[in-house]
């Protein structure tokens, strides 16, 4: 049974073709990537799988559960939790609140709780606040809790996204650009946690990257996206010595 | 030539830095020097004032060459009389700034004793203190005139429709003008409520309870008034909430207008000529316990998760979304509330006035309420406390100014969003604990920060 399938997914905007026919299957515990030139349509296939945008044609299932109609933050409560390629935190919150805003949805206190400040919401909040330790923890920010996130060096801000997208308690995790703008320690580092969320916490991953080492070291099988068409899709060496992936990155000339 | 020209500015510049420091330098040591002082402290040094003025005020007063105890704080007698200056700041001075001063700092060690006593109790028990002692200086305060009463009043008011105003424009980063909306529709509910069931009135007729228990179904009808403002909001929230932006501006600026000739063209309730004959229930404790109520709820809400995803959704919607928060829901949500809150407000104004009339609630009136909102300071509480009571007084001081009063605030606002575009106190929490809890020494901290520095 496969964690996330999606069968024959379609999108215009207006009259551009942004994907086309797409599929994908991914099983509990894999690390899949997802590469391709710049407006291949990547983040789209993303956008469109967490419901930002609504597909012209197809079916997503999570869990063998439809999820195609749902609401984004409905699917978000579903299991599939994602990251930005280019940040998006909230700037006036702190490191602590971000994370314990995505619990959002585990919280059952209600309006009575949140005016009235009753027992259940202390409980629940003070629950929330141990368990965005933990990630905290995990992620090595501990120490910025407090901190506002414009106030934090890049890394660590990717860090909070990453945190963040965790606290829903996701099934599968999208990361968009993981490494983006980091330099090479920070990429090692970003390299391990991707492996340690995996290897520990036992999440599946799906990830979009430029960086052709960060996919070759953590993904299992990678596709490869062209003007929102896959035209490759296979284990990394494949990928690499794969003549239409070449094409496409470095052109025609460079081939022949 | 060239040179001499180009000094000069550097020195000047060079002055004004040498002034500025040393203004920094006379306030940082201000700062130090009461920053031991706790709440309790300044609580009791405000007895103290109010107590002396009670007791002696007139004496003073009258030796010191003014006709009367200056009602408030001495802005109008100054700016009626100005030959009256001296005197009034003498009063000022022997009045009101060197009890407070000196006895909050005299009594420290007792205060911050006591502070820390009273937090080994439940913390409710040391807030009903501290509330309580706010209110006997407010009470005797306001006991030398009516004017002060009447002032305190539409001040605690204020704090209720500035703190509800905040929690939309500031909280959750809309903007909307449909306040003075809400307001009157929360008037005219109560109004009708209270005028219907408890009056003998000629234009609906007689009482149709016992009027001895109306003061008990006072609240009642306040709630009811901010219920219906809450029906006003979702109105406004259907069609406006569905994009971001602009659009709630103009469709809640639309309802405010439409608030007001619907009501001027209800003949049934007064029309233009408006609705009178309240019974007096608005006293200055029953509108305190409103005033304490609203921020109580209102910051409980906003600092709860379900009321940072306002902030959230402020400030990335769509990553709000994507991380499970239901963004609708909590807008509106939000905007309901605030309109509640708005709706009681108008409801005490109404009873304060014991009269209200469409007219009240115009465009001057969201000038009013925005100028309050965005000079305290967006996204938190103290900002709204500090924005309605400044703007408050400001507005009362200056009124022997007449039209001249409408070129000093409002450039007051400008050099305010000039050099602090969010307000005087913005982005700030409301921790209640932190607030009445004892007070340490800052000089320690200081140092450590510029170490780590």
């Amino acid at each position: 049974m496969s964690l996330l399938l999606i069968e024959k997914m379609t999108h215009f905007f207006g009259g551009l073709r942004a994907v086309y026919n797409y599929d994908l299957e991914i099983n509990t515990g894999q690390v899949r990537g997802l590469i391709g030139p710049n407006g291949a349509g990547k983040t789209t296939i993303f956008n469109l799988v967490t419901g930002i945008y609504k597909p012209t044609e197809g079916k997503i299932f999570l869990d063998d559960r439809s999820i195609v109609d749902l609401k984004p933050h409905q699917i978000a409560s579903e299991g599939i939790g994602r990251t930005f390629q280019n940040l998006r935190l909230w700037r006036h919150m702190t490191v602590l609140e971000h994370v314990k805003m995505a619990r959002y949805s585990k919280l059952t206190y209600g309006l009575i709780g949140a005016f009235f400040g009753t027992r259940k919401r202390r409980k629940e909040e003070a629950e929330n606040e141990e368990k965005a330790y933990h990630l905290l923890d995990m992620l090595g920010i501990r120490h910025l809790t407090d901190q506002v996130v414009t106030n934090l060096p890049y890394g660590a801000q990717r860090r909070v996204e990453m945190a963040r997208a965790l606290a829903i308690d996701p099934k599968i995790l999208f990361l968009d650009e993981p490494t983006a703008g980091m330099n090479p320690e920070e990429l090692i580092e970003m390299i391990e946690i991707i492996r340690q969320i995996n290897k520990e916490l036992g999440l599946t991953i799906f990830l979009i990257e430029h960086r052709m080492k960060v996919v070759m070291e953590l993904c299992e099988r990678i596709q490869t996206l062209v003007f929102g068409e896959v035209i490759a899709e296979g284990t990394s060496e494949e990928i690499q010595n794969n003549p239409k992936v070449i094409d496409a990155y470095l052109g025609k000339e460079a081939v022949s | 030539m060239e040179i001499q020209n180009s000094k000069s500015p550097a020195e000047k510049m060079n002055a004004l830095n040498t002034i500025r420091n040393s203004i920094n330098k006379v306030l940082n040591f201000i700062r130090n020097y009461f920053s031991e002082v706790p709440l309790l402290g300044w609580f009791i040094g405000a007895l103290t004032a109010v107590l002396l003025e009670q007791l002696v005020g007139r004496l003073i007063a009258l030796s010191l060459g003014l006709p009367k105890i200056p009602i408030l704080f001495g802005f109008v007698t100054m700016l009626k009389h100005p030959y009256l200056i001296p005197s009034t700041i003498l009063y000022m001075l022997i009045v009101y700034i060197l009890p407070i001063v000196s006895i909050a700092r005299l009594t420290v060690p007792i205060t911050n004793w006591l502070a820390g006593k009273l937090l080994v109790l439940p913390i409710i028990i040391s807030v009903i203190i501290h509330l309580g002692l706010l209110y006997l200086i407010m009470h005797l305060w306001s006991g030398i005139s009516d004017y002060r009463v009447l002032m305190l009043k539409f001040t605690l008011i204020a704090v209720m429709v500035t703190l509800s105003l905040n929690v939309v424009n500031g909280y959750m980063g809309e903007f909307s003008c449909s306040h003075p909306g809400f307001m009157a529709l929360g008037a005219y509910g109560a109004s009708i409520c209270t005028v219907v069931l408890f009056v003998d009135d000629s234009m609906f007729g007689p009482a149709l309870l016992p009027p001895a228990i109306g003061p008990f179904m006072f609240p009642v009808a306040l709630i009811v008034g901010g219920c219906l403002a809450s029906v006003g909001a979702f109105l406004v929230a259907i069609p406006s909430f569905r994009t971001r932006g602009d659009y709630l501006a103009i469709v809640s600026l639309a309802f405010t207008f439409i608030v007001k000739s619907l009501i001027e063209n209800l003949e049934i309730i007064g029309g233009p000529r408006g609705l009178s004959s309240q019974p007096n229930w608005a006293n200055l404790p029953s509108i305190f316990i409103c005033a304490v109520v609203c921020v109580w709820i209102i910051n409980n809400f906003v600092r709860s998760t379900l009321g940072k995803a306002l902030n959230a959704v402020r400030d990335d919607e769509m990553a709000a979304n994507v991380m499970t928060v239901n963004t609708r829901r909590t807008k509106m949500t939000a905007f309901l509330f605030a309109a509640f809150w708005a709706g009681v407000a108008g409801g005490l104004l109404a009873h304060v006035l014991r009269y209200v009339n469409p007219g009240t609630f115009g465009i001057q009136k969201l000038a009013e309420v925005l100028a309050m909102v965005y000079f305290g300071g967006l996204n938190s509480i103290q900002g709204s406390i500090l924005g309605a009571i400044g703007f408050n007084i400001l507005s009362e001081a200056l009124r022997p100014l007449a039209i001249y009063k409408w070129i000093i605030i409002p450039s007051m606002l400008i050099l305010i969003m000039i050099f602090r575009p969010t307000g005087l106190l913005a982005f700030k929490e409301f921790d209640v604990k932190k607030i009445i809890s004892p007070k340490q020494k800052q000089k320690k901290e200081v140092q450590n920060v510029i170490a780590s520095n």
